[in-house]
């Protein structure tokens, strides 16, 4: 009960806001936004915080989610749901047939290789243009059609994206209470100590690898068909840069550090359009400065020193 | 087509050489400090810009080289000072994220000094093209090729035969040892972003008459010269050189002989399929890993 009370608080949370604020924009439009960076940050925290994997390009499993989605639903007339459904499946096989010989790589060597990979298929996606339409994108998606019921609309669309979201946390902390989680966070502390106590390392980083990998290629497929365009530069290496940014934020190896990352983020970026040539700068200061100052991320951070004060608290009275 | 291949050749080599300075730059700080600078690329779009800003302000050539080079050099040594040393220990996702930090930070800074348009230096000595065999080069790629041998024999000799340069492989080779034998290491850590930082910008300063330089012109030359770095085995600053030159060789093949809009997708695949075969790069050692 306690293990998943955080998720009915963000559950209550998710439907009370837009019936005290329906019709704003910051709840209905920017929460949606925010509901795929979740799914992508905590599928990129299973990665990186509890398998101490790094990827620095894990955008292109978000584009390729959405770009095979986008094709088979406009190019071949595929119903929108069965493209969904497709657009998992083939990232499920790219990212199994991807997952061994790229977590055969340690540190530097595997920051490289996911780089190479994002790069390379951003380059694919700019210029298989007969495909994807190249740097001009894909226009005239459907919108995701459940069973007859078709998705059109602002809120129904927060609707979706936030079901999928919070089905996305639930697996997600499952994941990480299983034995595989366990697994996971042996590889995290010591790979060799963990094959000694016989844990199969490859075969977990693999399946989380797989599973990072899906959750990227959901976003993607929902981002498709919500917005009914892609184009290549919402799957590139700033996009990236941004995911890790998201879970780093957060706090790596905590599912809500990275879902409060990936919020975080999300209304810092409608907040800093106004000051757009700042950006940048306060980007990067962002990422230094979290990553010097409090390692473990802003959230997990605030929270332990929390914990501590109301420890503290408590014993004077 | 013999002259064709001896063309992509020449041209290969300049875009290799401007890698392999960058790649070489990637070792040196690794060498010092474990760290991959993800600003390296930083360093070389800086040194462009500052010197195409110092020329239009009216320094001649030499000197505004001279200046935006120094002047890297001390954006380098901020760097170690505020972003890498407080976070000493650190793991090396964190450092990594710590210097991609470093240089969204620095292409900000450059957006909001110099804009988002595009500039160029004017080339060192004209641009009548020089006829070579069936092949014609530009007198800048001569500038670059001549610079980049002169750059490397200097580093080499900087680590073989100066006193300075033992004490800094010393320190890549273990730190506490180093110390333990009076060794500065933390003025070698600075020495080593310092000197990575004016090679970078050295290298900027040559290429910005050939390419056009803007604020994120070091995103790409940055990761191809990491690319290098570890193609050649990271750590190994001669394996960086071969590294980029093969980098660049094979990327303009790939431009002429297939299709210029995959020439990045090509290198990158090609860094791939090295890590996959050698996961420690070509020319790098076999290391147990320390449990």
């Amino acid at each position: 009960m306690m293990r998943l009370a955080g998720l009915y608080a963000l559950a209550a949370a998710v439907v009370v806001l837009p019936i005290l604020w329906p019709d704003n924009y910051f709840v209905i439009v920017v929460g949606a936004s925010a509901g795929l960076h979740v799914i992508l940050a905590v599928g990129l925290n299973l990665l990186m915080g509890y398998a101490g994997q790094i990827s620095l390009g894990h955008a292109a499993f978000f584009g390729l989610g959405a770009y095979t989605s986008a094709i088979l639903s406009t190019r071949f007339g595929w119903p929108s749901l069965a493209a969904l459904v497709a657009s998992l499946l083939a990232v499920g096989v790219l990212a199994w047939l991807f997952a061994r010989p790229i977590l055969r790589l340690r540190g530097h060597y595997l920051a490289m290789a996911t780089l190479g990979f994002g790069i390379i298929v951003h380059v694919v996606l700019v210029q298989a243009t007969q495909w994807t339409g190249g740097p001009d994108g894909l226009s005239g998606i459907p919108p995701l059609n459940l069973l007859g019921w078709p998705v059109d609309g602002d809120l129904q669309w927060y609707g979706v994206i936030m079901a999928a979201m919070l089905l996305v946390l639930w697996l997600s902390l499952n994941l990480v209470d299983s034995q595989v989680g366990r697994a996971l966070r042996a590889v995290h502390g010591s790979e060799f100590a963990a094959q000694m106590m016989g844990v199969d390392t490859g075969r977990a980083k693999t399946q989380v690898f797989v599973v990072s990998a899906l959750f990227a290629a959901f976003a993607g497929s929902l981002f498709a068909h919500q917005q009914a365009f892609v184009s290549p530069d919402s799957f590139n290496l700033i996009v990236s840069v941004e995911l890790v940014t998201m879970v780093v934020l957060g706090g790596m190896a905590s599912t809500f550090g990275a879902a409060c990352g990936a919020i975080a983020l999300t209304f810092l970026q409608q907040g800093l359009v106004v000051f757009e040539d700042y950006e940048m700068l306060i980007h990067g200061a962002l990422l230094m400065a979290v990553m010097i100052f409090l390692p473990q991320g802003l959230f997990v951070g605030l929270h332990q020193a929390a914990g501590r004060w109301w420890r503290a608290s408590s014993r004077r009275l | 087509m013999p002259e064709q291949l001896f063309q992509f050749l020449v041209t290969g080599i300049t875009v290799g050489s401007l890698y392999a300075l960058v790649g070489l730059g990637f070792a040196l700080i690794y060498n010092a400090s474990d760290v991959v600078n993800f600003a390296q690329g930083e360093f070389v779009m800086l040194g462009a810009m500052a010197a195409i800003a110092l020329l239009s302000a009216g320094l001649p050539l030499p000197l505004a080289a001279v200046v935006a080079t120094l002047a890297t050099v001390a954006v380098g040594l901020l760097l170690e000072r505020f972003a890498i040393e407080p976070a000493a220990g650190a793991s090396v996702v964190a450092t990594i994220i710590i210097t991609i930090g470093a240089a969204i930070f620095l292409r900000g800074v450059a957006l909001l000094l110099w804009g988002k348009d595009f500039h160029s230096l004017p080339p060192f000595s004209g641009d009548a093209p020089i006829r070579l065999g069936g092949a014609t080069v530009l007198p800048q790629s001569l500038w670059v090729l001549g610079a980049t041998v002169l750059l490397v024999i200097v580093v080499r000799t900087f680590f073989n035969r100066t006193l300075l340069g033992k004490a800094l492989l010393a320190c890549a080779f273990n730190r506490t040892a180093a110390q333990a034998v009076g060794i500065n290491v933390k003025v070698m850590l600075r020495l080593a972003y310092g000197l990575s930082a004016g090679l970078g910008a050295l290298a900027g300063i040559l290429i910005a008459p050939i390419t056009f330089s803007s604020y994120e012109a070091g995103v790409m030359l940055g990761l191809k010269g990491f690319s290098a770095a570890i193609v050649g085995g990271i750590g190994n600053p001669m394996g960086a050189v071969a590294g980029g030159l093969l980098l660049g060789v094979l990327e303009v093949l790939g431009a002429g002989l297939v299709s210029s809009g995959y020439k990045d997708a090509i290198a990158f695949v090609f860094v791939l399929m090295v890590l996959f075969f050698e996961p420690t790069g070509l020319f790098g050692h076999k290391v147990a890993e320390r449990v």
